[in-house]
């Protein structure tokens, strides 16, 4: 069960370079979305940089939040 | 902040003294910080780059940029304004400037124009006021980019950069200013003033360090405007082409991130005290200064003489003495630090006829008081009037 939550409970969002994670970041914190920044797991990109996990229950909020704001790379199920 | 020993009328320069919060925020990165940004995931990394982050923040504010990334860090005005020219202009392209720019504008475009870029030089006044219709008429079919001045950096005379981009605009052309005695000292906005391409220094009116500096690019320029250097971005690194997005493609290497958390520091300074507030402060500064130069004997002053109509930069001969021996003479009996000579600007000198022996020039800024320009006209009227 717990291993199923950690497994499943969470989505990352990826960005062309750590400016844009980043200035993600700052949305976050504004919007109050809880969110944590990670280094880009190796199996979705071989990027050097950083991207943000959020709960899979902010999808939709996270989205929102970044559309128009910030260029997004890809969303990812982690 | 501790009141400096000297007279420092050198702005145009560098600015100094700086906010305690430049150097404290340099400090703060170099004992705590100290880490390269974008290039891990770690804490200290992270926060390196958050830094960079708000110092575009700070800057897209004061200039009223939507998009933060947009803004690109170089070293200085010259990096900025060496970009957008060559990254812009191909030979058999035309391009126009004025008469009164700097040589961080005139070198790369006379070089250039060896290579055969086609140049126009529309003349300003010699008070350094330009016509925008002067720059409407040189626009010629294969005219691909308009780069000015927004103040001359000898006689501070402010160009109508609005009407200019007004002009470019409707003619579908890249319009490129050099902000580099404006940018902090006086309003500054992309959209209404529409700007394409503006380029600035960190180290004079935003009160960041030497080795700072940045280029704004109006969004899809990105596409017409070559890297001047390409290199590690810590983004697409499995790729070994060059990044295509705002800000990696034009920011290879390590950047100076001490420098710009400093710069950063003196943006937020320049929103905090307001920009209309230190322009105001400036404006009252150069008015008394004009105001003192006119009435010395023996003094000719340059410009448009009206503290309205330009950035707090006063340029001046007294009879026919050399330049550079009045600024040592001001600097060894009364401690006040001027420059002379050409100020890196030969072509603006010969619109206002001071070539070329050149002028000395004394150019207040935020930090300087009433007693300084007042302790500054007793020392060049002493001078005047041992030069009779």
């Amino acid at each position: 069960m717990m291993k199923d939550k950690q497994t499943n409970s969470y989505g990352v969002v990826l960005f062309h370079s750590t400016s844009g994670a980043l200035m993600a970041e700052k949305l976050f914190k504004k919007e109050g979305i809880a969110y944590k920044i990670i280094p880009v797991p190796r199996h979705l990109s071989s990027d050097c940089g950083v991207c943000l996990r959020f709960s899979k229950q902010d999808e939709s909020q996270v989205k929102k939040t970044l559309t128009d704001k910030v260029e997004v790379q890809s969303f990812c199920a982690l | 902040m501790k009141k400096p020993s000297v007279i420092y009328l050198d702005n145009a320069a560098s600015s100094w003294p700086k906010p305690d919060e430049t150097w404290q925020a340099m400090e703060h990165f170099m004992r705590f910080v100290g880490a390269n940004p974008g290039r891990s995931g770690h804490r200290l990394s992270v926060e390196a780059g958050r830094i960079l982050i708000e110092a575009r923040d700070a800057l897209a504010e004061l200039f009223g940029i939507d998009d933060p990334l947009r803004i690109v860090f170089t070293r200085n005005a010259t990096e900025s304004l060496n970009l957008a020219i060559h990254g812009i202009l191909k030979p058999g392209d035309h391009c126009i400037t004025t008469s009164m720019e700097h040589n961080s504008v005139m070198r790369p475009l006379r070089a250039l124009e060896q290579k055969g870029l086609e140049l126009t030089v529309v003349p300003s006044s010699p008070q350094g006021e330009l016509d925008p219709q002067g720059v409407e008429k040189a626009i010629k079919k294969n005219t691909r980019l308009i780069v000015t001045t927004h103040a001359s950096n000898v006689v501070g005379t402010l160009m109508p950069v609005a009407d200019v981009g007004e002009i470019a605009r409707a003619h579908g052309i890249p319009f490129c200013i050099d902000a580099a005695q404006t940018a902090g000292a006086y309003l500054i906005d992309v959209e209404a003033m529409k700007i394409d391409l503006l380029a600035f220094t960190g180290h004079k009116s935003l009160y960041g360090p030497q080795g700072t500096g940045g280029l704004y690019l109006r969004e899809g320029l990105e596409e017409k405007l070559d890297p001047l250097m390409r290199g590690g971005t810590g983004s697409r690194s499995e790729s070994q082409e060059q990044p295509d997005f705002m800000p990696d493609k034009y920011e290879s290497g390590t950047p100076n991130t001490v420098g710009v958390a400093g710069l950063g520091a003196g943006a937020r300074f320049c929103l905090a005290q307001g920009v209309a507030h230190i322009r105001a402060k400036e404006e009252g500064l150069t008015r008394m200064l004009i105001e003192g130069l006119k009435s010395i004997s023996g003094v000719t002053l340059y410009g448009c003489g009206d503290a309205k109509r330009q950035v707090a930069i006063c340029s001046f001969t007294i009879h026919d003495r050399s330049p550079s021996e009045i600024t040592m003479e001001l600097d060894e009996k009364f401690g006040i630090m001027s420059r002379p000579g050409l100020h890196c600007a030969p072509a603006a000198h010969q619109t206002i006829n001071t070539s070329p022996q050149g002028t000395v020039r004394l150019s207040p800024g935020y930090f300087n008081t009433e007693e300084d320009i007042a302790v500054a006209l007793e020392a060049v009227g002493k001078i005047a009037a041992r030069s009779r």
